[in-house]
């Protein structure tokens, strides 16, 4: 990968690239199906739906049906990507999640589009900052909120070959902030510490990975990319806790996402740590545009600084 | 053939009222497993392509047992072909068994698919129906679904969606016993004439008796026609075949007693 392609996908948008990433893996895979609820433009797969008809399925708005379907094709051996806005993606069609995916274990690999609350001046019934929370306790489904539009299309190409169900939650907007200017490893459920630091350790997913990074050395601070929130990387969360200062952040409810999966490792391992939870307030607050909501929940990378100094 | 359906219905329908019996107090969904005994004897006795000794053959034909609840009239006809040991039967809702009272996938037994949450069977089968299309396989999909199934929105946006997709591979059949867990349809949520929903969604809709094993037959022996899917709305009996059950829906989920159990064997001798 080129420098100048990682940039194009920043500017693109992390929708852009993950319709990308289906045509790489269309001219590779032959039985590969992609299934959206007429939302293939917002997708970025319109270039896509024209270079592969046959490997493209628009369900019409009607996402239960879409998860019945493709659990069905995923049953008769096909790779199945679902895709549409985070909320329907996941809440929308949750039993249908459940039953197929969970219980049945027929693999899917679901895309949500602009999770979090990037869509905030549409309203709160176009953001999702519930879904890891609801997601996360159905067995046999893997999480993953990739840091930037590189690492989205690593973990769609990574999901390919993974055993499981995956949800991929695509946060943030175009012109995207970067944090991978080169080539790296990338694997479900490792986490990727990004710099050193002493004095505490910030464990950050999605769009708040890049917001860390602008931080972390005026903290002093670790700074590890939790992009697999389920399963979460329990090694890495031992080993960041050893500066006695954990902070979590994410775009998604304080409640069951990133900041709880972390609590709960604290938990069960006895960790002597504290624990800083950053992310929206478990409310739906007056709609917004995405900068004005990320700077009322301090989401901000000055917000987020000043939270860590006041703890 | 049609003798050897009957035959075959008449055994399903005793070994559901064994497995019921012994069940000992569990809920069985006794009534929605007789109001199909029929058709689930027809289909596997005279229509389905299956092969029990390959049980993963691609050239297979699908069923899909939407309404999950059925299940006593489901199992009794994969042993009765052969997919399960008759022994086997009489682990059901028994704990850790392949037989609960929901049918759980396994195809190595012949089930296609994990159902029980109403309104997902005629999805999956959509999916699958796509999928053989795509193989170039000519193997045919058939769903079966209860009318008060027909309550789930996610129904209907399945049945929006096969004639869209053209799927002349798929069969749907709707066992309209008109009563559901709480009441009659009508009194609950009444579906109304769903062979002209049906219709009006784009499918080949009849109507039939779904009792009537020489009509089930020469109905699913039809081809669909071309690029459309074919819905069978047939007419059952809400616990068919005994006289305490039949049209009485307290047997939706009743426990088989002793007394019910001795009263059922003395029926079927009778009818036998």
């Amino acid at each position: 990968m080129k420098p100048a392609q990682l940039r194009m996908f920043a500017k693109m948008g992390s929708r852009a690239s993950f319709g990308l990433a289906c045509v790489d893996l269309a001219k590779e895979i032959d039985n590969l199906m992609v299934l959206t609820a007429d939302v293939s433009t917002s997708a970025g797969l319109e270039r896509y739906r024209k270079s592969f008809p046959d490997k493209f399925l628009d369900v019409g708005i009607a996402e239960q049906n879409m998860m019945g379907i493709a659990a069905g094709l995923s049953s008769e051996g096909y790779e199945v990507i679902t895709t549409t806005f985070a909320p329907f993606q996941t809440m929308r069609c949750c039993e249908q999640i459940r039953v197929n995916l969970g219980y049945m274990h027929q693999k899917v690999i679901m895309v949500g589009l602009a999770s979090g609350v990037v869509l905030g001046e549409l309203g709160f019934t176009h953001c999702a900052f519930e879904d890891i929370g609801v997601l996360r306790s159905i067995p046999n489904i893997t999480i993953i909120s990739p840091a930037d539009c590189f690492e989205t299309i690593k973990a769609t190409k990574e999901a390919i070959k993974h055993n499981n169900s995956v949800y991929i939650r695509l946060t943030g907007g175009a012109n995207a902030d970067m944090v991978y200017k080169e080539d790296y490893d990338f694997e479900i459920g490792k986490a990727i510490k990004l710099k050193d630091g002493e004095k505490l350790s910030i464990l950050a997913s999605g769009t708040m990975v890049a917001k860390a990074m602008k931080i972390a050395d005026e903290l002093d601070a670790n700074v590890y990319n939790i992009h697999t929130i389920k399963p979460i990387d329990e090694e890495a969360i031992i080993e960041a806790s050893k500066t006695g200062y954990i902070v979590t952040i994410e775009e998604h409810n304080i409640i069951g996402g990133l900041g709880s999966s972390v609590a709960e490792v604290i938990s069960k391992h006895k960790l002597q740590v504290k624990h800083l939870i950053l992310g929206i307030p478990d409310a739906y607050t007056k709609a917004a545009t995405y900068e004005d909501l990320l700077d009322e929940y301090g989401l901000t990378s000055e917000k987020i600084k000043k939270s860590i100094e006041e703890f | 053939m049609i003798k050897e359906i009957q035959k075959m219905a008449n055994q399903m329908r005793k070994d559901a009222l064994e497995v019921a019996y012994n069940a000992k107090g569990k809920s069985t969904h006794f009534g929605s497993a007789m109001s199909i005994i029929e058709i689930v004897a027809t289909l596997y006795k005279g229509i389905l392509k299956i092969n029990p000794n390959n049980p993963l053959d691609e050239n297979r034909d699908r069923f899909i047992l939407s309404k999950g609840h059925g299940v006593l009239g489901y199992y009794t006809a994969l042993a009765e072909v052969g997919f399960l040991k008759k022994d086997e039967l009489f682990t059901f809702e028994c704990s850790k068994s392949s037989l609960m009272g929901h049918p759980i996938q396994c195809k190595q037994k012949g089930i296609e698919f994990t159902n029980g949450s109403l309104g997902m069977g005629l999805s999956l089968g959509i999916g699958v129906s796509i999928a053989l299309k795509k193989k170039n396989l000519d193997n045919k999909v058939y769903v079966l679904m209860g009318d008060g199934e027909c309550n789930e929105g996610s129904v209907w946006e399945a049945a929006t969606s096969a004639p869209h997709f053209e799927l002349d591979n798929l069969v749907l059949i709707v066992d309209n016993n008109k009563l559901q867990l709480g009441g009659t349809n009508e009194e609950i949520m009444n579906n109304r004439d769903l062979r002209v929903k049906f219709e009006a969604f784009g499918w080949e809709s009849k109507e039939i008796d779904g009792h009537n094993i020489e009509e089930i037959y020469n109905t699913l022996k039809q081809p669909n026609p071309k690029n459309k899917p074919v819905a069978i709305i047939a007419n059952t009996i809400k616990g068919k075949g005994f006289s305490f059950s039949e049209n009485n829906n307290a047997w939706h989920h009743a426990p088989m007693t002793e007394a019910k159990y001795k009263e059922a064997l003395e029926e079927l001798k009778e009818n036998l």
